[in-house]
């Protein structure tokens, strides 16, 4: 009967412990010191929130660069992943029509970027690969009459490298990269 | 493919080095003496066992210990369970979350008090954040530390004269405040500087660059990332885990969420050579394990960056297929690799997308279930293993087999072979179950050799307590809801049960003095026997099954 109480008891005062105070106080202390991070990385245009830094959203326009392609429809109340079973028949032969679609725009493309053919494992993925980019060049230069050499510039320029020359992928943030080229057209 | 290879040993190397501090520092956080730790966490941890009613000197055999991990964890089972049933009328529920139905309670309940964190709902749509936090968060500390507490009680039984294998209470309070809540906060806060969110705001809707809306859901993420690693956990606040830019935000975080899996399994084999004062002992365990997990990575990260051979020749170089661009492949391939040994069950790309070679290494780590394994559990599976290989050595040359001194007889091998083969068969036979019914086949997505492979994988996903699953399968149905949901609380606390017997049969045998005649366990020589035993035992039980799903898929691959 006692170690039936003790079981109570520590059960309710760990979780109170783990489960209200830690994460409390883990709040109180990463909002004073990164409150941006903390509240989803949002980025506003004219004080209006336009959407995170770290979230894919979808642009159709040919004139923007796209994201890749995502199970979730883009929509974060309801993340998905890709489930394809890639040994298949079925789904070499879909991937060989996305390439078909994008030497239609890009016919001199050789290597095809992996990333623009297939689906990520969030349905949010924010990046593209600085080749996944490039490939998107002669579509969004015939639409939107900026210069191919400007838009490569510009993947160039805003190309995040390795984190500490090390870690990960170099990348390209697609939320980014569609606002600064807004600017571009905004100019006079 | 070369940066690939350097980024991923350059993280080995970090763990290495971090090994043995870490492990010395976990001897001191369990050990009997007093230490500069005491002046620090001491007061603390007095209020608490006065609250929880906790006497600190009391010494429990491993009957009384075995029933204290129950109680409690029952009690915590319960208390989740009801949180999830109610979580709509319960505050803290922003994004207006209602309650959780009962068969999909009772599988998250059970997942998270037993180490699982195998997910049938998506947190950004089931849960309040109030469910994150008491149901979520709260059983990731409690579970890891309980696993912790086994091993270190299992010890403490191999050295030990007497039957008496410490507090339960006391370990599991320790390991929370000395390891898991100081570690957890720092690492939460560098999650959330590279940009995971941490607020108590809801859901915020934004319009889009082309005028569309969006809802962007957010959370106390920060904080449940940390532990969710640190414990070997794996359950994320989303759906797609930590592949979601919000749990995993940058290749520095999946660092270190990769840093934080390894670092406790590994220290603790570490620091399983010290308490029983036999380092060399330990390293055997140590080599074991690192040369099954190294053979493991090489698989994966090769045959994903080979990918699929029709589209290579079309130009489409490596397989991409559910992963993320900042991780590329070797980031998606070792987390794959880590997550499965360490069995925490999070992922950062789509097991489910994996190639047919690389998705029997997250299924061959859930099988063994002991490549540096879990919080506790993985080093006493590999110890299981080491008791088996002593005895079968023992037979072969006609010795009485002993570890550290103590004669292992057939009351332990009995309760060994229990344990270790408990897990085949609870993974084999609910597969061959729902393979063999509507209720089974009607949740599969893929169909073929692949959906076979959907529902082992899940099974041994229960069974592991990893928690990690091939997507495509929906679970979240009454079959799977309670059938792994039974999994997982057999796998965890049936071979409790069976290891906390042999450590209190072997704590009160008498230590017979090591011969010539003595079978080292701590050379080489011996490393190899238990290598082969693991792998041996493990083929022979799982390959027929791995044959008719991800073998039998890599061989009809199109090429």
């Amino acid at each position: 009967m006692n170690s039936a109480l003790t079981a109570i008891r520590a059960s309710i005062v760990l979780m109170l412990l783990c489960g209200l105070i830690y994460p409390l106080v883990t709040t109180g202390a990463a909002g004073v010191l990164f409150p941006k991070q903390a509240k989803g990385s949002l980025i506003e245009v004219n004080g209006q929130p336009v959407g995170s830094e770290l979230i894919a959203q979808d642009f159709a326009s040919p004139k923007l660069f796209h994201p890749r392609a995502s199970n979730a429809k883009y929509d974060p109340t309801a993340s998905a992943g890709s489930n394809m079973m890639i040994a298949s028949e079925d789904y070499v032969k879909s991937i060989q029509e996305k390439i078909d679609a994008l030497h239609k725009e890009n016919p001199s493309l050789t290597d095809i970027p992996a990333d623009l053919v297939t689906v990520s494992g969030s349905g949010f993925d924010p990046d593209l690969s600085p080749e996944g980019a490039k490939a998107q060049v002669p579509r969004i230069s015939k639409a939107s009459g900026i210069s191919e050499q400007d838009l490569n510039a510009l993947v160039d320029r805003l190309t995040k490298s390795r984190q500490l020359g090390v870690f990960g992928e170099p990348r390209v943030n697609v939320l980014e990269i569609n606002l600064e080229m807004l600017k571009m057209v905004q100019k006079p | 493919m070369g940066m690939g290879f350097i980024q991923v040993a350059l993280t080995l190397v970090i763990i290495m080095l971090l090994v043995k501090p870490v492990g010395t520092y976990m001897v001191k956080v369990f050990g009997q003496e007093k230490t500069w730790l005491d002046r620090i966490f001491g007061p603390g941890e007095r209020l608490l066992y006065r609250l929880m009613g906790v006497r600190e000197n009391e010494a429990m055999g491993w009957k009384k210990y075995v029933g204290a991990i129950l109680a409690s964890n029952f009690v915590m089972m319960l208390l989740l369970y009801l949180v999830l049933r109610l979580q709509g009328s319960l505050p803290l529920n922003p994004d207006g979350i209602g309650n959780m139905g009962a068969a999909q309670a009772f599988n998250t309940a059970a997942s998270f008090i037993t180490n699982t964190n195998w997910q049938s709902y998506s947190g950004e749509n089931g849960l309040s954040y109030l469910s994150q936090l008491l149901a979520i968060t709260f059983p990731m500390f409690t579970s890891a530390a309980t696993g912790f507490a086994l091993a270190i009680a299992f010890i403490r039984g191999l050295v030990g004269r007497q039957d008496n294998l410490g507090n339960f209470y006391v370990d599991l309070v320790r390991s929370i405040t000395r390891i898991f809540l100081p570690l957890s906060f720092l690492v939460a806060l560098f999650l959330v500087f590279q940009g995971i969110p941490q607020t108590f705001q809801g859901a915020v809707d934004v319009t889009t660059l082309e005028g569309a809306k969006q809802t962007i859901t957010r959370g106390l993420i920060g904080s449940l990332e940390a532990i969710k690693h640190v414990g070997t956990n794996g359950g994320g606040w989303f759906g797609t885990n930590a592949a979601h830019p919000f749990e995993n935000p940058t290749p520095l975080t999946n660092m270190v969420h990769i840093v934080c899996m390894m670092l406790l399994p590994t220290s603790l084999v570490y620091a399983f050579g010290l308490m029983i004062r036999n380092k060399k002992q330990g390293w055997a365990v140590f080599t074991a394990m690192g040369l099954i997990f190294l053979v493991m990575l090489s698989v994966i990260f090769v045959s994903e960056y080979r990918g699929v051979a029709a589209l290579d020749a079309a130009g489409v170089h490596g397989n991409m297929e559910g992963k993320e661009v900042r991780f590329g492949i070797s980031e998606s391939a070792l987390f794959t690799t880590v997550t499965t040994a360490a069995t925490t069950g999070s992922v950062n790309n789509m097991h489910e997308s994996l190639t047919p070679l690389g998705s029997i290494v997250p299924m061959a780590e859930m099988m063994l279930n002991n490549v540096f394994g879990g919080k506790g559990v993985g080093l006493l599976n590999g110890l299981l293993y080491l008791i088996l290989s002593v005895f079968i050595c023992g037979l072969m040359v006609g010795r009485t087999p002993e570890f550290l001194g103590k004669k292992i007889e057939g009351k332990e091998v009995k309760l060994a072979a229990i344990a270790l083969l408990i897990h085949p068969f609870i993974i084999l036979a609910p597969t061959a179950l729902a393979l063999a019914t509507n209720a089974g086949t009607s949740s599969i997505s893929n169909g073929g050799t692949h959906g076979l492979s959907e529902v082992l994988y899940a099974f041994t996903s229960g069974a592991a307590n990893n928690g990690s699953a091939f997507a495509g399968l929906n679970a979240n149905t009454d079959f799977y809801n309670i059938g792994i949901g039974l999994v997982m609380l057999f796998g965890r606390y049936i071979s409790i049960i069976a290891m906390l017997a042999i450590a209190g049969s072997l704590a009160v045998k008498r230590v017979v003095p090591v011969t010539t005649g003595t079978l080292r366990t701590n050379t080489p020589l011996f490393t190899g026997i238990l290598i082969m035993i693991i792998l041996v035992i493990g083929a022979l039980t799982f390959f027929p099954a791995l044959a008719l799903g991800p073998i039998a898929e890599h061989l009809a691959m199109p090429h």
